[in-house]
């Protein structure tokens, strides 16, 4: 598919076309496509070991697939070089993992301004940016605090804003509520889904929770390193009206 | 739901007018299904008469409505007994998802697709709960919560039978 193909896909800002990546013998990736419009939050979801999360490293762009295209906004990214899907992933990516990844011996403002640091943001502005951060997540009085002394949910909310302070097109969150108790999970999903919908970031989320999941505007399930068949529940042909909940 | 007993704790709360029953019924239980006048006054009439509840003296406006409810003794013990049972677990099967994997193998049909459209709708209403949850008031929250957890056993139970659809099909002597 060339960039102008994908450019007929309207509103359409990242994604895998027939990804294929194995590790060693081990295939992880057979094939999967899924895609995001601009500001869509998709939810990957399936059993462990399915592929989902390989597929979102893909997608990032941390993995390159053995065969196969991922597209960033009329980019093809398996395409570049490290250098260049490194620099990709600072300026227009955001990552919040299961476990936050901070660093354990900065402070809570430290981590956040990090990611405007790397990128030549100027100290000050960093800082100040990280500053609004902490206040619009209701952090504020943690600033000082070493990210090792938070809790689980303040941790994640840290990680959000870190991920968030560059203001990226597309925040990838690999398993973010997995570490994090009912109510604490509910608050980081209730932050993401709000900001990202306040700024226009598209949000790909992996998860195996459904209630996780149930804050996506879709999901796509992944099966033995592939996407099943796309189904829109508001599919025009009407196939799935049938279909009925008794739970 | 149990209207009765759900009435009798809301008098043993205070006394009350039908309406005023009626009406935080609905707040807290009717939920997208409110209680119909004729139902809630039926009850008080069964109530009053097995001795659970007392209607005062009609008030000035007459009709039922005007009159005042309280808990009787009785009625109050009624909902003592209630709210300390738990509610009888149901071990049986989610029959209506159970019966259509099952034809649908017994059939030909492909139960694995049933299982996919169910997961959809499922799915669906997932993210219907979740932003009542995201966007209404700590009650509505409570009730989409229930329901949530509710649907999420039952997506759970979707993708352990689709998991086991092979053994299943080979059981009914059929293929998925």
């Amino acid at each position: 598919m060339s960039s102008a193909e994908l450019s007929r896909s309207p509103g359409c800002l990242i994604e895998a076309r027939d990804v294929v990546k194995s590790f060693g013998q081990t295939p992880a990736l057979r094939g999967a496509s899924v895609s995001a419009a601009a500001g869509e939050i998709i939810a990957l979801m399936g059993p462990s070991g399915s592929g989902k999360s390989t597929l979102l490293h893909c997608m990032a762009g941390i993995f390159k697939p053995d065969s196969g295209q991922v597209w960033f906004d009329g980019t093809r990214l398996d395409e570049l070089n490290e250098t260049k899907r490194t620099e990709l992933r600072r300026t227009a990516f955001g990552f919040v993992f299961q476990f936050g990844q901070l660093v354990p011996e900065l402070s809570t403002a430290d981590n956040i301004a990090l990611p405007l640091l790397l990128n030549r943001v100027r100290r000050k502005t960093a800082y100040q940016t990280a500053e609004s951060w902490l206040v619009r997540l209701g952090l504020a009085e943690l600033g000082a605090r070493r990210t090792g002394e938070l809790s689980g949910g303040q941790a994640q909310r840290v990680a959000l804003a870190r991920a968030l302070a560059p203001r990226p097109k597309v925040i990838f969150a690999d398993e973010p509520t997995g570490s994090l108790d009912s109510l604490a999970s509910e608050s980081v999903m209730d932050l993401l889904v709000s900001i990202a919908r306040e700024e226009g970031t598209t949000v790909v989320l992996v998860t195996h929770d459904a209630r996780v999941a149930a804050y996506a505007d879709r999901e796509a399930i992944v099966r033995d390193g592939k996407v099943t068949a796309p189904l829109d529940p508001v599919d025009p042909a009407g196939r799935h009206a049938g279909a009925e909940v008794v739970g | 739901m149990s209207v009765p007993l759900t009435l009798l704790g809301l008098l043993e709360r205070e006394p009350s007018h039908g309406y005023d029953l009626k009406r935080e019924y609905d707040v807290y239980f009717g939920r997208g299904k409110p209680l119909p006048f004729g139902q809630v006054y039926a009850t008080l009439s069964r109530l009053t008469r097995d001795g659970k509840a007392i209607a005062g003296e009609a008030e000035p406006g007459g009709g039922p409505d005007r009159k005042r409810y309280a808990i009787t003794e009785l009625g109050a013990a009624d909902v003592e007994t209630w709210l300390s049972e738990p509610v009888q677990p149901e071990p049986h099967l989610q029959t209506v998802l159970f019966s259509k994997v099952v034809l649908s193998l017994m059939l030909g049909r492909s139960a694995e697709q049933y299982l996919d459209l169910q997961r959809l709708a499922h799915m669906r209403r997932m993210r219907e709960l979740t932003e009542i949850k995201r966007t209404g008031s700590l009650v509505d929250a409570l009730l989409a919560d229930h329901g949530l957890f509710h649907l999420e056993a039952d997506l759970r139970w979707i993708d352990l039978t689709a998991a086991r659809l092979n053994a299943l099909a080979e059981m009914v002597g059929t293929q998925s």
